[in-house]
Formats: C-alpha cells, sequence, structure tokens
C-alpha cells in the first residue's frame, strides 16, 4: 500500500465500507488485488521452510556421530520400499491439483472423488511411515539409541506429522462437498489447502534425497 | 480509506504484484498435469535407478541433488502455480527457502560437516 498526503486515489465508490468489491472487478478486495488467506498461507509455508530446514540440518549434522558399534542410516534403510512410499506421495499431489481443477470447473462428483484419492495416497503414506518404525525399532533404532536414531525419528516424525494434519484436511473438505457446504465459489479454500499439501510433498522430495539416497 | 497515520491509502493495481489471484494467466489442463506428474515419476526412477549404479559413485551427491532441485522446481512451478500466480507469493516463498539455505549452510559449515 502507498500512502500519499493526497486525495485518496481509489475509486469514490470503493472508499465507503461495503462496496470494496468495485476495487477491481473480479479481484478480491484488498489493495493488492491477493486475498488475504493466500498471502498468509504462503507466509506459512515460507516460515516452514526454515522449520524443515533445522531438523534436515540437524539430522545431516548428526547421522555421522553415532556411538560406534550402533545402528547406522544404510544399516537399515530400505530403498526400494522408501521409493514406493515417495511415489505415492508424489501421485497425491497429481489427484490434489486434480481436485483444484474439478472444483474450479464446477465438477463436484469429481472433486469428490480426487479429494478422496489424495486422501487415501496421504493415508498409505503414513501407514507405510508407522510400519517402516516399527521395523526399526524391531532392529534396535529408537529414539534413545543413538543422535542417529533421535534426529531421524523426529525429523521423519514432524513431516509424518504434517502429513496426517493434511490427510485430516482433506477428509474435511471431503465431508463438506459431501454435506453441499463446498460451492465452486469456494474453491479457494481447497486452493489453500492444496498448497499446503504440495509443500509436504515438496518437503518429502528433500528428506527422501539427503537422508535415504545420499550416503 | 486511511493509514494508521490518518493519510489516505492509494489502491496498488494487482498488476505491479504481478498477476492478482484469479488473474487471466491459465493453468495447465489436466492432461498437462498428469504428464507433468508422468515426468516426476520417471526423475524418480532415475534417482532410485542412479542410486545402484556403482560406477557413479563419485557423482552421486551432484547427481540426486540435482534431480531433487528439478523436482521440487517442477512441484513449485506447476502444481503449486507459483509460475502462474503473483510475484508476491514467489517472494514469500523464495525469501524463506534463501533464509533456511543461508542460516543452514552457515550452521553446518561450522561444524565442519563438509569435510567429514
Amino acid at each position: 500500500m502507498t500512502v500519499t498526503d493526497h486525495d485518496v486515489s481509489v475509486p469514490e465508490e470503493s472508499s465507503t465500507e461495503g462496496s470494496h468489491h468495485e476495487l477491481e472487478p473480479g479481484h478480491p478486495p484488498t489493495s493488492t488485488g491477493l486475498t488475504n488467506e493466500k498471502v498468509a498461507i504462503w507466509a506459512f509455508l515460507g516460515s516452514e521452510c526454515l522449520l524443515f530446514g533445522g531438523l534436515i540440518s540437524t539430522y545431516l549434522l548428526y547421522k555421522g556421530q553415532s556411538n560406534p558399534g550402533t545402528i547406522r542410516p544404510h544399516d537399515i534403510f530400505d530403498i526400494p520400499y522408501t521409493s514406493v512410499s515417495s511415489f505415492v506421495l508424489l501421485m497425491s499431489s497429481l489427484t490434489m491439483v486434480l481436485a483444484l481443477s474439478a472444483i474450479q470447473k464446477g465438477d463436484h462428483r469429481a472433486l469428490r472423488v480426487w479429494l478422496l484419492t489424495t486422501a487415501l495416497l496421504g493415508g498409505s503414506f503414513v501407514a507405510g511411515q508407522c510400519y517402516e518404525f516399527t521395523v526399526f525399532v524391531r532392529e534396535g533404532l529408537n529414539l534413545r539409541t543413538n543422535l542417529f536414531g533421535s534426529s531421524f525419528y523426529i525429523m521423519t516424525g514432524f513431516h509424518g506429522a504434517h502429513v496426517t494434519i493434511g490427510v485430516l484436511m482433506l477428509l474435511s473438505l471431503w465431508s463438506m462437498s459431501v454435506k453441499g457446504k463446498l460451492p465452486s465459489e469456494k474453491a479457494e479454500v481447497v486452493e489453500l489447502i492444496g498448497l499446503y499439501w504440495h509443500f509436504v510433498d515438496i518437503v518429502w522430495i528433500v528428506i527422501f534425497t539427503l537422508v535415504y539416497l545420499i550416503p | 480509506m486511511t493509514d494508521p497515520t490518518g493519510g489516505p491509502v492509494v489502491a496498488t493495481p494487482p498488476e505491479e504484484g504481478g498477476p492478482a489471484h484469479g488473474a487471466a494467466h491459465e493453468h495447465p489442463s489436466d492432461l498437462q498435469y498428469v504428464y507433468i506428474a508422468l515426468f516426476l515419476a520417471m526423475v524418480t526412477a532415475a534417482e532410485v535407478a542412479v542410486y545402484y549404479v556403482k560406477s557413479l559413485a563419485g557423482l552421486l551427491v551432484y547427481i540426486l541433488v540435482t534431480m531433487a532441485v528439478v523436482k521440487f522446481s517442477v512441484v513449485v512451478m506447476f502444481f503449486m502455480h507459483l509460475r502462474f500466480d503473483s510475484k508476491l507469493f514467489r517472494r514469500f516463498f523464495i525469501t524463506g527457502i534463501i533464509l533456511a539455505l543461508f542460516c543452514y549452510v552457515i550452521v553446518l559449515s561450522t561444524f565442519h560437516i563438509w569435510h567429514r
């Protein structure tokens, strides 16, 4: 927003309460033409980069610092299994973007199908992660085994929690759509949750490479 | 509309920050989204394949990081629509990434992680 000492530069009818929609036809009633919710979610995602950056850095710092003789990353990682999990999460980004496309076209049946598919793929990823954790614990790696174990579980656990929250939000959207409470005018709600969902996907892209694939 | 100091506020045209929400920029079609996902799947398969090629062990880190950057960028640009949306969002996100990289590269360098 630019502040001047001159007269208000918005059209006369836009300066009054309740008529902001006439500021710029087709745009939200903000001075940037962007909705506050969308600006907020992007600022939130920017801050999440710092959170996950911290967790990944801590892992990289600690993974080689474990006591000799204790479990090390590549003693227990099952790359083919994690590759399938990564593929599942990647494909959930496709179904999410197809859900957004569906609501923007007013196709609510397709919206529900894609939302549910995305939630199922996300749920499969979380289930796969739980199974992976139980295998690791059975092999002797837990939170207190060594620095690798602590940093690995905290980092991937935080990511899994984000995916779980995403799945819950997707199921809420699906439920709203079934009840008819998600009209096409609210497509931005799907877009915002979609942005969050794609973010957890890109975080996994980084984790999969830096944690699992790079020795 | 006034600012907190009592001065008037000039509405910034959406064009100044790039295309605003719902602006004319077309998003990819559903079929294009499928092609993008296929590309991402192929890059993931290539990542896993490279991991098992012993002769590439010396270049593994560079190849894998490049592939991850490609996948990251494609998801952000096309699935998150950053390529088509307002430049303001791009600034928010890229600033976050640069801050995170800058901050954590310094931390990791402090602990000499690159020489291990």
